[in-house]
């Protein structure tokens, strides 16, 4: 038993709470493995250039998140430090206890056969028993044996120790949960916030399965490790400052050669984190691009289906499958690899403070329980740091999750609303296009020029062939789009100078393509207007003649409309978002084909209702209709972008222009093969 | 969990074995490393034995060296296992899912699909690759732990009798309580998907509608709802950990008091009580870094569950064992007839269609009208079948569809769907979509015939003109001639268009079906359309009226003799023709 006297043995339990075992803390899809050491925490170590300044960039602005929960971290980092301390006592007391116990069996043995300590001291040292003998000089021997009233107020301290120190991570772990789950609360508020203010663009050349992917994976993916890391992050680093003054205290030498491992496990990790961190960035796009082609074959399921594509749609798949498959294999397998070479960056190192304190020992400048001890605590030193670098493996999955949502919370938005933004109270709906240049894509120009004039109340028909740029002229009324040049006036009020609420709010737009959502018809009317009565309500159905056959529906107003709205028919829908532009009840109505998708029965009555709620509007009418054209007070006829002429039907037809003949092709013909 | 486990892992056996292995070396090493440290220790550095120290520290390095080169080969292959695994979850969930009909799509909804595949996937791929770190030197640790313990003391080893339930006890306790809090916590990422996959398609009526704090207002309630469950499950957690390690270090004293005890009675030496402790410590030490792995198991339990249940799921719609293939140098090529066929949705009372009897022909236009409701599109979503028929027959060719593989019968139709749904790509990748091989020429007659070569002409690229998810970036018409195109390169005997004119202009409709009419002369077209003019000089027209066919001939037939047909004639054409 000689060599394990005094202090902790070897593989004394020290266990503290907040820090895990070799599994990993709780084991994140990367598992065991490091990261950045901890001098990435913002100790200013030399980092590798291009991507890693992301990362480093990302990992801050990821802490810079959790920045509203500052004062509990720090709370956290308080009370972690008092667990730590209690952490690293608690293995000094339990060799206390251990010493308590040799004590008093030596003594039994020696003071028992009568000698007394100073001859057993004695006698060893002249057996050669150097360390027996020192050993035994430092000791209380005591003839009764183990002096069990001492022994249970140490082990009554050591059990209050680690109780105080299990609530207090307890303490620190209840704080933590808090901390991150509001943190990512925030990040998808932000998120989903960001989206409200992103230009309709963005939603034009981005899939939806990816910003899908961001919001749940890519959060959900932060979320997780910092739930994991945090605690420990703070724990370890804790750790590793502690155990350093007590080795400080009792050699500098070999402190310093401790502290070698520091570097070089940096840069082991540096090493390999610069290879991982490209991965896990490659993991986390694939995730997204994968989530996309799933979101979108999903979307068009019946349309893969009828063309036969799904072993297309399959291997797709595949193919953004085997990427994902290979981006975290690598991810995790690299980032795997920082656990063994840290083992054996501290097994090196145990070896360098073995010899070079054994040599120590040799020449008398340290004693040898001071060795031991020092030992000890350098297993517990390199121990946090490979738990730094594995904890700092799972932030890296996380800092690469994070930058996909910041790319996005990144992106330019909106220009902001005015600060001082004229009113737009009820307007009478006059509205002015001014030398009005746009194009979606730089080199495409599309409208050039365009200026027209419209009276409040008048309706205009908006004609020509498709892709003349109808809708767009639409979506430039409503602002979803900025003008490249000119202006847009509503009673002589620029579009710009109010708020794009008020403008919105003053149209009542029927899209193309109808938009219901998850909830009742109820709910899907009155998305209309927010606070409308149930009369009101009503009264809206039946102008737009809902109410009929939402009243055949086994649930009448109450029943759920599903994910895609497959329970309703196109013509259904079609009248339920009519129903809607009846409820919100604007002074400038927008009717993008309205009707085309409703059946010519019900069609008749609505276009009756239209005229009535047409009736002193300004209405901008994207026609396909003849009786439309005719009774408009406008007909904008368009072509390439541009407006070729403008009049009304009598005077268009006289002029004998492109009109005419879009009239002649269109009209007789169609009358012709309707005969 | 189990299941999906078992049967996804198999065909990387051999690697597990692999990975078994080396994970044995490397707990065998480790198991060895200790005792090397003890030894630099008592006859090295207590002794002052600088060579014995050099010298087991070259061993203790050779040790480590061969420890870590296994560990890194079984990281390699541990990372590889898990991620394949991952990969053919994902495959086997995609595949499923593209053998659903409309009715599994709808039962799961797409959002719910999209976790599934990815985040649900990603749980159980976690619990794999951590659970391959310490599935062999856990259960060896404590094993080895447990024998060594005995060895050196039998009644004190008494206490882990009493330490390992409690642990187990614990363990069980959170596992209990976390896997509902996992399994809301799955669906309420669902309703994230679904509430933000709802904001993406509508973000133009949400705008124009001003709408944008309400919606914000819908995503805010779910996503706090996913925070109070994470919270819950997240202070569980932090339950968890300092309790374990309480009993753990409690034990570690408990040990050194029952400890003394026996070394004063004499039943102890020292030496064997500080032995003991070591093992304890691996034993506790073995225990958490399962603990560990434990703590994921409740959520990947949960998410295998969940995918389970899709792979699970038998499409309501499915081949035959032993189709009848249909003879494509048949006599009869396109017929498509109904014969007594009713339909109803599942768990509805009343049928949506009833005693539905028709024939249409090869080079015969068959138009079908009716009010919104009437059960037009429902019918033609049976030809294909998206749905089944709940009673009758419907034949194609001769041959009952419901003993035709699909493929087969979707090779013979062209669907031209009411939302012109189209693809991110190109003009040309999605015009290709029935065809893969189709040539450039086939394209441009298709899109000749489809009156879209003016504006794909125009497009910057013209067929590799890039097309954005849905089609956004091409107006309403522009993207149902595409998807007419589209059919019309399929060339199939039959074409069903779903009101598939309603966003075309009055000329663009004309000369679209003015062209149809010249080029799919002897193919089998119907459809359903809401505008009159489009479908006068159909060769048969039938009139549906709640679910039933009212009357059915020609133009000219049915506007003297069926009166809804009339109402409906007479609506829309007042004016200009009338009878004509």
């Amino acid at each position: 038993m000689s060599g394990r006297p005094g202090a902790d043995g070897p593989g004394a339990p020290v266990f503290r709470p907040g820090t895990a075992g070799p599994g990993g803390p709780g084991g994140r899809p990367m598992g065991p493995g490091g990261g950045r050491g901890p001098g990435m925490m913002g100790l200013g170590m030399g980092l590798p250039p291009a991507k890693a300044d992301d990362f480093r960039g990302s990992l801050r602005r990821l802490f810079g998140t959790l920045g509203p929960e500052r004062p509990l971290i720090v709370l956290v980092v308080l009370l972690a430090i008092v667990s730590v301390t209690f952490n690293v006592i608690g293995p000094k007391i339990l060799g206390e206890a251990i010493n308590l116990i040799v004590e008093g069996e030596l003594g039994k043995q020696i003071l028992g056969s009568g000698a007394t300590q100073q001859e057993a001291i004695d006698t060893a040292r002249a057996q050669g028993q150097k360390q027996l003998a020192d050993m035994l000089s430092g000791m209380q021997l005591n003839a009764g044996g183990i002096d069990f009233g001492a022994l249970a107020g140490l082990l009554g301290v050591l059990v209050a120790v680690y109780v105080i120190s299990s609530i207090f991570g307890w303490i620190q772990g209840w704080i933590m949960a808090g901390v991150t789950q509001r943190t990512v609360l925030k990040l998808r508020a932000d998120v989903d916030r960001k989206l409200g203010r992103l230009p309709l663009r963005y939603f034009d050349s981005h899939p939806r399965g990816d910003l899908l992917s961001r919001v749940t994976n890519d959060i959900d993916n932060i979320g997780q490790s910092l739930q994991q890391s945090l605690t420990q992050l703070i724990t370890s680093l804790l750790t590793i400052v502690g155990v350093l003054i007590l080795m400080l205290t009792i050699s500098p030498l070999l402190a310093v050669i401790s502290l070698l491992a520091v570097p070089a496990s940096l840069a082991v990790t540096i090493l390999i984190v610069r290879r991982s961190q490209q991965q896990f960035v490659a993991q986390w796009a694939s995730t997204g691009a994968l989530n996309g082609h799933v979101e979108e074959m999903h979307t068009g399921h019946s349309i893969v289906k009828a063309f036969g594509r799904q072993r297309e749609a399959i291997e797709v798949f595949d193919r953004e499958n085997e990427r994902l498959f290979d981006a975290s294999r690598r991810a995790q397998f690299i980032s795997g690899i920082i656990q063994p070479a840290m083992t054996f960056i501290s097994n090196l190192n145990y070896v360098a403070i073995a010899v070079i304190g054994g040599l120590q020992v040799a020449a008398g400048q340290l004693s040898i329980g001071d060795v031991v001890a020092f030992i000890q605590y350098s297993r517990q030193f390199t121990f946090p740091i490979i738990q730094t670098a594995s904890i700092v493996n799972v932030l890296q999955s996380a800092v690469a999750s994070a930058e996909r949502v910041f790319e996005l919370l990144d992106e330019s938005e909106e220009s902001a609303d005015p600060v001082h933004a004229v009113p737009l109270d009820a307007p009478v709906g006059a509205v002015r296009f001014e030398d009005v240049s746009f194009r979606y894509l730089p080199e495409q120009p599309l409208i050039d020029d365009l200026s027209l004039d419209v009276s409040a109340g008048a309706t205009v028909a908006i004609v020509g062939p498709t892709g003349a740029g109808k809708t767009t002229l639409v979506n430039l009324l409503m602002r979803f789009y900025e003008l490249d040049a000119g202006r847009i006036t509503i009673d002589g009020i620029d579009t710009r100078d109010v708020t794009r609420d008020d403008l919105r709010r003053s149209f009542g737009m029927v899209l193309q393509d109808t938009w219901l959502f998850n909830g009742t018809i109820r709910e899907n009317i009155a998305y209309g207007r927010l606070d409308a009565t149930d009369v009101e309500l009503r009264a809206a159905a039946e102008a737009a003649h809902v109410d009929h056959f939402v009243r055949t529906l086994p649930d009448g107003y109450d029943t759920v409309i599903d994910d895609d709205a497959t329970n309703l028919s196109a013509g259904e829908k079609q009248l339920l978002t009519i129903s809607r532009a009846f409820l919100a009840d604007p002074p400038i109505l927008i009717l993008d084909e309205a009707t085309s998708s409703v059946d010519t029965r019900t069609e008749v009555l609505i276009q009756r209702a239209m005229a009535g709620l047409m009736h002193g509007r300004t209405t901008f009418v994207i026609a396909h209709r003849l009786s439309t054209i005719r009774d408009a007070d406008t007909i904008l006829v368009m072509d390439r972008g541009k407006i070729v002429e403008q009049g009304d039907h009598e005077s268009l037809l006289a002029r004998a222009g492109f009109y005419a003949e879009l009239y002649e092709s269109q009209f007789s013909e169609a009358l012709a093969e309707a005969v | 969990m189990i299941r999906l486990l078992r049967t996804y892992l198999r065909p990387y056996a051999a690697q597990l074995a692999v990975v078994l292995v080396l994970l044995l070396v490397g707990a065998i090493g480790n198991l060895y490393l200790p005792d090397l440290n003890g030894d630099i220790i008592n006859n090295g550095v207590v002794k002052g034995d600088t060579d014995y120290i050099v010298r087991v520290g070259a061993l203790m390095l050779v040790i480590t060296v061969i420890v870590g080169l296994a560990a890194i080969a079984s990281v390699y292959l541990s990372s590889l296992i898990a991620n394949a695994f991952a990969r053919d979850v994902r495959s086997a969930v995609f595949s499923t899912v593209e053998t659903f009909g409309q009715v599994e799509v709808n039962q799961f909804g797409p959002a719910s699909l999209i976790t599934r595949n990815t985040n649900d996937v990603q749980q159980v791929q976690q619990l794999v690759f951590v659970a391959l770190t310490v599935v062999v030197s856990a259960p060896i640790l404590i094993v080895g732990g447990i024998f060594m313990a005995l060895r050196t003391d039998v009644p004190l080893s008494g206490l882990l009798v009493v330490v390992l339930p409690l642990m187990a006890l614990v363990i069980g306790l959170v596992m209990s309580r976390a896997i509902p809090l996992f399994r809301a916590t799955q669906a309420k990422l669902d309703r994230i998907n679904q509430v933000m996959r709802e904001t993406l398609a509508g973000v133009r009526v949400i705008r124009a509608f001003v709408r944008t704090r309400h919606e914000e207002a819908r995503f805010e309630t779910a996503s706090l709802d996913l925070y109070d469950t994470q919270l819950r499950a997240g202070r569980l957690f932090a339950l968890t950990q300092p309790v374990i390690f309480a009993i753990f270090n409690l034990s570690t004293v408990a040990a050194i008091w029952f400890g003394a005890i026996r070394v004063q009675n004499g039943g102890l030496s020292i030496g064997d009580l500080t032995a003991f402790l070591q093992y304890l410590s691996q034993i506790l030490f073995a225990v958490l870094t399962a603990v560990f792995v434990f703590i994921l198991v409740p959520r990947a339990a949960v998410s295998a569950g969940r995918i389970i249940e899709v792979l699970d799921t038998a499409p309501s719609i499915h081949d035959p064992d032993e189709p009848v293939v249909p003879d494509p140098a048949g006599p009869e090529r396109g017929i498509v007839e109904f014969s007594g066929v009713e339909f109803r949705y599942p768990g509805a009372q009343e049928p949506v269609l009833h005693g539905i009897s028709f024939r249409a022909e090869p080079g015969r236009t068959t138009a079908i009208v009716g009010s919104t409701g009437s059960g037009k599109s429902t019918l033609i979503n049976l030809i294909p079948r998206f749905y089944d028929a709940t009673s009758g027959r419907i034949l194609v060719d001769g041959v009952d569809i419901k003993t035709m593989d699909r493929e087969d019968l979707w090779a013979q139709i062209g669907v031209i769907p009411q939302k012109a749904f189209l693809f991110g790509g190109t003009v040309a990748s999605n015009l290709r979509f029935g065809k893969a091989d189709a040539t450039d020429e086939e394209l441009w007659h298709a899109l000749d015939i489809a009156q879209g070569r003016d504006f794909v002409s125009e497009m910057d690229g013209g067929l590799e003109a890039p097309i954005t998810q849905g089609g956004s970036n091409v107006s309403g018409g522009q993207r149902q001639r595409l998807a007419i195109a589209r059919a019309v390169v399929k060339d199939a005997p039959i074409y069903i268009f779903d009101d598939s004119f309603s966003a075309l202009d009055f000329a663009t409709d004309a000369r679209l079906r003015a062209a149809l009419e010249r080029e799919l002369g002897r193919a089998t077209v119907i459809i359903v359309a809401q505008r009159v003019g489009t479908i006068l000089n159909a060769d048969q027209i039938i009139v549906m009226d709640s679910g039933r066919i009212v009357g059915s001939g020609t133009h000219r037939q049915l506007l003297e003799t069926n009166e809804t047909y009339r109402e409906i004639v007479y609506s829309q054409l007042s004016e200009e023709e009338a009878v004509a």
